[in-house]
């Protein structure tokens, strides 16, 4: 576990390096949720009753949405694990006494949070303060925040135990780029990245709430704009650590299988 | 020009050597396009007409612009690297060349899996062109195609931009990008909903609204005027500044000495 820990501190020290970056990264996620959110205003005017979220509610979506990007992003630059894969040094990782399925899951786990502190949780001190209709409310009570915080750590192990599914799949492939490519749009548009899940048209939603990918970033996005509170909320939660726990399972039974046919050439 | 044609035809072959990677490329460019465009009809569903155009018109809008868009990547896949050609000398050799900069840049680095995105717009098209309420004319039809040649010309013109900016940077700006993948998914909706302001600036600045929102207001006839028509020629004039703004990098350049 002390491991693990240090991967992740040297990950964090190193992000921290790149400060013009993540003033770029802020910039870029705040106008991009604002051009979303002109949109829905725009949508909500023509007839907002159809819609299954109010637009406080859409708001509030979409700025923890972009604030929470990359956190919840499926494919995102574990390109140190790729090159490993190719490249070979993957014999010096098999060597190292540390298990390998953990210290990918930390090091995956750690792409994803440290550029999301660096980046995006600057967002959280502007968005509440924004203009009339463009302000990201808050949740009313502190159990629904504590529930939604909760529901973040899930969502991000089951964001990661997907991904080491596609990293332990590069052991059998050439190439990444294509898969890499299948993998990112489906985990984005199935998680509600694109539009919340809520404005799937029914009979669509009710297939796609119980896939993994709904657990990725839909359950805490939810309960987050208050569209899903109490049992139901319960319910996605107990979703979540399902799936997490399938993913994990398969992913580790498959990496051992893999690492027993691994071919280190020499050189 | 034969030249030109060789650097494509010996670049398309070599990315076609690995043909299951080159397809699976492909494909994902093709889902990538089909999910944008799902996210757009079923939020579309929710509504009867957004600013006044129908469903179908908007379709048109998206695949517009996703037209435009990945013919402007297509061809500028270079720019896309070419932090990474300036940091590792290969722009050194291509100045020592005799022969145009710009072509050395963009030949060799042409990315023909963008023909997934291209095959799902032209699919779109296909579908919305016959349900979405314009009485098409041969004029009509031939500005739907300038719209999609201007596009991409304007596409084009962001990535050249974006990327003239490694000539004083040394990390790229990601901050750009909104202005080229951030365009791409905004334009799925007329330009006119993001409020006046966003609608001035993509007219006057980044020309992007004379591609989509004004030629779409003449095809819907809300418009008769032919000055609407001709917008898209005018968002030509975007591409003077940007290869001005590269040679302008050009002659500053300083070589990294890799």
């Amino acid at each position: 576990m002390k491991a693990f820990k240090s991967i992740f501190l040297i990950r964090i020290i190193n992000g921290l390096q790149y400060r013009a970056v993540a003033i770029g990264e802020v910039l870029m996620r705040f106008f991009w949720g604002l051009m979303e959110i002109l949109a829905y205003a725009a949508l909500f005017r023509m007839g907002s009753e159809n819609f299954s979220m109010t637009l406080t509610q859409t708001v509030s979506y979409v700025w923890m949405q972009q604030i929470l990007f990359v956190l919840f992003r499926g494919v995102v630059g574990d390109a140190e694990i790729y090159s490993t894969i190719a490249e070979g040094s993957i014999a010096y990782e098999l060597v190292r006494p540390v298990s390998l399925y953990g210290r990918w899951f930390s090091q995956s786990a750690a792409n994803r949070i440290v550029p999301t502190l660096l980046g995006s949780l600057p967002l959280l001190a502007i968005v509440p303060f924004m203009p009339g209709d463009y302000r990201m409310v808050f949740p009313a009570s502190a159990g629904q925040i504590l529930l939604f915080l909760v529901s973040c750590v899930l969502a991000l192990g089951v964001v990661v135990a997907f991904a080491m599914l596609m990293n332990i799949s590069l052991f059998y492939l050439t190439t990444h780029r294509g898969i890499r490519m299948i993998v990112s749009v489906t985990t984005h548009f199935f998680s509600g990245g694109m539009i919340p899940l809520s404005f799937f048209p029914d009979s669509v939603r009710r297939v796609v709430v119980l896939l993994p990918f709904a657990s990725m970033r839909d359950v805490p996005l939810q309960i987050w704009c208050g569209t899903l509170s109490g049992a139901d909320a319960c319910r996605g939660m107990l979703l979540q650590i399902f799936w997490l726990g399938v993913l994990v399972v398969t992913g580790y039974a498959w990496m051992e299988q893999a690492l027993k046919r691994v071919v280190v050439q020499g050189g | 020009m034969r030249l030109c044609m060789d650097f494509i035809s010996v670049n398309l072959k070599s990315q076609m050597q690995y043909k299951m990677s080159f397809l699976l490329t492909v494909a994902g460019q093709f889902i990538t396009a089909f999910t944008a465009w799902f996210g757009l009809i079923f939020v579309l569903q929710k509504v009867e007409a957004i600013d006044g155009f129908t469903k179908g018109q908007v379709s048109i809008c998206y695949a517009v612009i996703m037209l435009s868009f990945s013919i402007g990547e297509l061809i500028g896949a270079g720019f896309a690297v070419f932090a990474r050609i300036l940091g590792d000398g290969e722009f050194d050799r291509i100045l020592c060349r005799p022969g145009g900069i710009l072509l050395q840049v963009l030949a060799p680095h042409m990315d023909f899996v963008r023909i997934g995105l291209l095959l799902q717009a032209v699919l779109v098209l296909a579908l919305v062109i016959p349900g979405c309420g314009i009485s098409w004319t041969a004029g009509k039809a031939a500005l739907l195609f300038l719209m999609v040649l201007s596009g991409s010309a304007v596409f084009f013109s962001l990535f050249l931009l974006n990327a003239s900016f490694s000539f004083f940077t040394v990390e790229s700006l990601q901050f750009l990008d909104i202005f080229t993948y951030g365009a791409r998914d905004f334009g799925r909706y007329p330009f006119s909903i993001y409020g006046e302001k966003v609608l001035k600036f993509l007219t006057c600045v980044i020309p992007l609204a004379l591609v989509q929102y004004y030629p779409l207001l003449y095809l819907t006839d809300r418009e008769t005027n032919g000055f609407y028509a001709l917008c898209p020629v005018l968002a030509l004039l975007f591409l003077v500044p940007c290869v001005a703004f590269f040679y302008y990098g050009v002659r500053k350049y300083k070589s990294t000495g890799s």
